[in-house]
């Protein structure tokens, strides 16, 4: 798995932001992910514990927000949350691969101090 | 309230200390919004990669499976193809060790360069980007990527690819696509490949297809043996077909 690069990215970017700030220290980190990402929260925060070490986001809080996967159904116009493998509407029984959610990987926020 | 700085946590510490009139123990946190991808940067060399192959005229397939369901001999078969369908063929392969497949495929014709990983699962955009600059691309037609063995990882990562190709094998089970939909919904080309072991395995093909069918309706599917040579015309010829087209220029 990619966890330890994809928790490199992210602290690169929480780096950068927090020096546009002139920030001393990252307090949190809030990542948005989505459960289509192929990634394992357990293992982001097995990274993110790695990857901080010595830098000024060292035992900062890590808030792991996951994304239900959301399809659209082209018949009846709404969202639906498919079942792991399961994309067909509730409501219609209409196959949908329209995925409208669940691919995020994303730094939504940070606090900083 | 913390009269130097108007701040109003109420558990301020202050620590008045020889020559410096006032000191802060407490923080002053504020939120930023960011909202940028993890994979921006990827993402970023992986368009470069795209203008820069299109300004080359080449066709870019990234082709990705669980190890060992038949990239680097599909591939050899691609690179051997004779008369109209001969093409020059570079790839760039991705493997956690060994140049075996390198070896394998420049016997093939190919000129192959390979990338060992190491622990890497994946390639990503850049690592493509500077193999490229190794190869000739000028004097190439279609570009292969053969991605690391694994069909979890390298779906996230584009690389700039004007096709996705993912490989399913009859050995794997006909379920493989309802466990892996990452990979096969960003499939632009499904291969279902080694089709003259089926019988040998029992390998339910109408299932397979149809669990295909419904996790990558928008992909093309092909049924090849690359190494019995079945079903490589109807695949052969649609490459073909997109190199006339020229869909990556």
């Amino acid at each position: 798995m990619h966890e330890v690069g994809l928790m490199e990215n992210a602290l690169a970017i929480a780096l950068n932001y927090a020096s546009r700030e002139r920030a001393s220290r990252i307090e949190q980190i809030t990542l948005r992910i989505g459960d289509l990402s192929g990634v394992e929260p357990d293992a982001l925060r097995f990274a993110f514990d790695v990857v901080t070490q010595g830098t000024i986001a060292e035992r900062a809080k890590l808030i792991v927000e996951s994304c239900p996967t959301l399809c659209f159904c082209h018949v009846c116009q709404t969202q639906f949350q498919p079942t792991q493998w399961d994309y067909e509407c509730p409501t219609c029984q209409t196959w949908s691969m329209a995925i409208v959610q669940g691919k995020e990987l994303e730094l939504t926020s940070l606090e900083v101090s | 309230m913390c009269t130097d700085c108007g701040c109003s946590q109420v558990d301020t510490a202050k620590v008045q200390i020889e020559g410096e009139p006032h000191h802060h123990h407490h923080k002053h946190t504020h939120t930023i919004e960011v909202r940028e991808r993890l994979l921006a940067k990827n993402d970023s060399f992986a368009m470069q990669n795209r203008d820069r192959f299109q300004s080359c005229g080449l066709l870019v397939l990234n082709i990705m499976s669980s190890p060992g369901s038949g990239k680097t001999t599909l591939i050899e078969q691609i690179a051997k193809s004779k008369g109209d369908r001969a093409h020059k063929v570079g790839v760039i392969v991705g493997d956690l060790a060994t140049e075996n497949d390198a070896l394998r495929l420049k016997a093939a014709g190919a000129t192959a360069l390979q990338i060992t990983t190491g622990t890497a699962c994946h390639l990503e955009a850049d690592m493509v980007s500077h193999a490229a600059s190794h190869l000739y691309l000028t004097n190439l037609e279609i570009l292969i990527v053969e991605n690391v063995g694994n069909l979890v990882c390298p779906a996230a990562y584009d690389l700039g690819e004007t096709l996705r190709v993912v490989l399913l094998s009859v050995t794997e089970g006909e379920d493989k696509p309802l466990k892996y939909p990452t990979a096969f919904q960003s499939a632009d080309v499904v291969i279902l490949s080694k089709i003259d072991l089926a019988e040998a395995v029992e390998f339910d093909r109408e299932t397979a297809i149809a669990n295909i069918r419904r996790m990558a309706p928008q992909a093309k599917l092909f049924e090849v043996s690359a190494r019995k040579g079945l079903g490589m015309e109807a695949w052969l010829n649609y490459l073909q077909s997109l190199m006339l087209l020229e869909v990556c220029r």
